[in-house]
């Protein structure tokens, strides 16, 4: 029962469903801020407006406006901020690899354009997933096709020798090296996904209370034992902190979301305690990360501070406003991660506080808007695999974030869209291609329903 | 380059920055709460007489639309008139609504005004709207079981005395002030 006021009028909501304009505006907003950050680096650093601006601006802007194209055509009704969120930090991202590369001593050396490459086959495989990907719901069949795939993705770099001491690289000769761990975090969500689906009554409704708590059944524990399990064969065999709490914590997610339980964040959070003092008790390369995490003013290996300690001093000397960009000392990190893990170390120090905070909200609405899109989903599956997905982008932002600012230890993980590495940009663009398809299905209207209500009988009174 | 210039564009920069954030958190809330008022015609179909009195429009959008701020025409109130609608019996009772110079109509139909769950209402069974002196009166639509102001079954648009109970199958409604 409802309450109409005005009997010549209808209430719907959100303006025009199909939010493409809004999406326009704010992508030439997206696309002039990175422009702006450019001229402001050259300006910094060679005293003149740097030679690639213009074509710099009309690359980005060319490849936002073919994806925004592609949105009109095939997702008319998708959500209209996830697009320019993603451009604005990938942008970003580009200029300040840009500026690190001004600084000699950081390899890899002249990483701008291969980025700027890679985020180009990035936004083509987002078109490619939005052209070809007619519905979400067709990713459903193929959940144990998806487990099997995301395993051997997991699985593979552990034949690849080491590299800055994690295993999470593969090496195709003549090619390259790519992470297959990003790729896979995409495709166990669909499995993820399918599987809860089938099982969540299974999972939510077979348990006991205890204490305020629903305790599972031995048996319903299986899963969450299997993943923790391949997650700490992960941190064993690939040293890998970050990718291992990127499974398990999504598995953990998804599977409150999908039954409603705390109790399953509960033990989510007992095992993967349990799970990483283990590790760490043992493995030599996991403990000094957690060494430089407890004590980051120690004496580094090589006589002088951690990388951790010079993360936290970008941090203090950018202050709240920061130096400008251009202006900092970022050079002083040194190593082989200033322009991957440590970046957002450059954005505190150039910065400050303030655009930290702004590109930390970015992210939060990025992941608002995902979070957003599986609530209006429609089919659980939708639900379940937006949440997944947007946990895992989630997750990984916490475990960067919170790596180069000392609150968890450090893992070789890559800032969404913001750092240097070519895996990493071209799989959150699939990951946000499959969120936009979803959320184009989420806020189409409703089709009519097929039966007035009005037509029934009336019953007549018999006195 | 000059330092003067290197920290308006550092500020600037921070600023365009947080202004992209604001105009995002903009777009979230149209979002929320955005609502778009349209015109019914068309839908409805020649089934009913069409409503007299186009003026209410405004007055029911900007009531719907921010929650009844705009109030009622002032020179249609009258001191002593009743200002709004309750549901007394029925599967509605509690419910009220303003009264704000607009056409109310009562009936089973979803568009209506209050949709009344109820099997012995007609899908458009009354309507009760202000006359030109701000008197309410009430109207049945052709209805199968009728609309009883007091114990009186209504033929013709009568005016509605204070506190008088209008009766639609199981409901029964009263303006009160």
């Amino acid at each position: 029962m409802s309450l109409n006021l005005g009997n010549t009028t209808t209430i719907a909501s959100g303006g025009t469903p199909n939010r493409r304009n809004t999406e326009l505006a704010l992508l030439v907003f997206a696309v002039i801020i990175p422009v702006f950050a450019y001229a402001n680096v050259g300006l910094a650093k060679n005293d003149e407006l740097p030679s690639g601006m213009i074509g710099y601006g009309l690359g980005i802007g060319l490849i936002a406006g073919i994806a925004h194209l592609v949105l009109r055509k095939f997702a008319p009704y998708a959500d209209p901020l996830m697009l320019p969120i993603a451009t604005l930090l990938n942008g970003l991202g580009l200029v300040l690899i840009w500026r690190l590369d001004h600084e000699p001593n950081l390899s890899p050396a002249n990483a701008a354009p291969s980025q700027l490459m890679w985020s180009a086959l990035g936004v083509a495989l987002a078109i490619g997933v939005l052209v070809f990907l007619k519905d979400h719901r067709i990713l459903q069949r193929y959940t144990y096709i998806s487990m099997v795939v995301a395993l051997v993705l997991l699985i593979l770099p552990m034949f690849f020798p080491a590299r800055f001491g994690a295993r999470i690289w593969i090496t195709i000769p003549g090619v390259g090296s790519l992470q297959p761990g990003e790729f896979a975090k995409i495709i166990i969500a669909v499995f993820f996904a399918g599987y809860l689906m089938v099982k969540r009554d299974a999972l939510a409704l077979a348990s006991r209370r205890f204490m305020g708590l629903y305790l599972p059944r031995g048996r319903d524990l299986g899963p969450i034992l299997a993943i923790w399990g391949l997650s700490l064969l992960i941190l064993v065999f690939e040293t890998d902190l970050g990718t291992s709490l990127l499974f398990f914590g999504m598995f953990v997610v998804m599977l409150y979301v999908a039954t409603e339980r705390t109790s399953w964040i509960i033990f989510g959070l007992l095992l993967s305690a349990a799970g990483a003092v283990f590790v760490a008790s043992f493995n030599s390369h996991v403990a000094s990360r957690v060494n430089n995490w407890l004590d980051p003013l120690a004496r580094a290996s090589n006589d002088g501070v951690t990388e951790t300690a010079q993360a936290m001093f970008t941090f203090g000397s950018g202050g709240l406003m920061g130096s400008g960009l251009g202006q900092g000392f970022s050079r002083l990190i040194g190593g082989i991660a200033a322009k991957s893990d440590y970046i957002l170390a450059t954005i505190g120090e150039e910065l400050g506080l303030a655009g930290m905070m702004a590109i930390l909200l970015l992210y939060a609405l990025l992941i608002e808007r995902g979070m957003r899109t599986a609530l209006a989903a429609r089919d659980p599956f939708g639900k379940l695999l937006a949440v997944g997905l947007t946990g895992a982008f989630a997750i990984q932002v916490f475990v960067v974030a919170g790596g180069v600012t000392g609150l968890i230890p450090l893992t070789g993980m890559t800032m969404p869209f913001l750092a240097q590495g070519g895996s990493s940009v071209i799989a959150n663009w699939a990951l946000i291609a499959v969120l936009l398809r979803i959320s184009d299905t989420a806020r189409r209207p409703a089709p009519a329903p097929a039966t007035n209500p009005d037509i029934e009988m009336t019953q007549v009174v018999r006195s | 380059m000059s330092e003067l210039t290197l920290t308006v564009m550092r500020l600037g920069f921070l600023a365009v920055l947080w202004l992209f954030v604001i105009v995002a958190v903009q777009v979230i809330r149209s979002d929320l709460f955005g609502t778009r008022v349209t015109q019914r015609a068309g839908r409805r179909g020649p089934e009913r007489p069409a409503p007299r009195q186009q003026q209410p429009q405004q007055a029911a959008a900007a009531s719907s639309g921010r929650g009844g701020g705009g109030g009622g025409r002032g020179n249609r109130t009258r001191r002593g008139a009743p200002t709004k609608l309750v549901v007394s019996e029925g599967s509605l009772t509690g419910t009220t609504v303003a009264l704000q110079g607009q056409t109310i109509t009562l009936g089973r139909a979803h568009d209506s005004t209050i949709v009344l769950d109820d099997d012995y209402a007609s899908s458009r069974h009354a309507r009760i709207y202000p006359d030109r002196d701000g008197q309410w009166i009430v109207e049945d639509l052709g209805s199968t079981n009728g609309t009883y102001l007091d114990r009186t079954r209504l033929t013709t648009p009568t005016p509605i005395p204070p506190g008088a109970p209008i009766r639609i199958g199981k409901t029964v409604i009263e303006l009160r002030k």
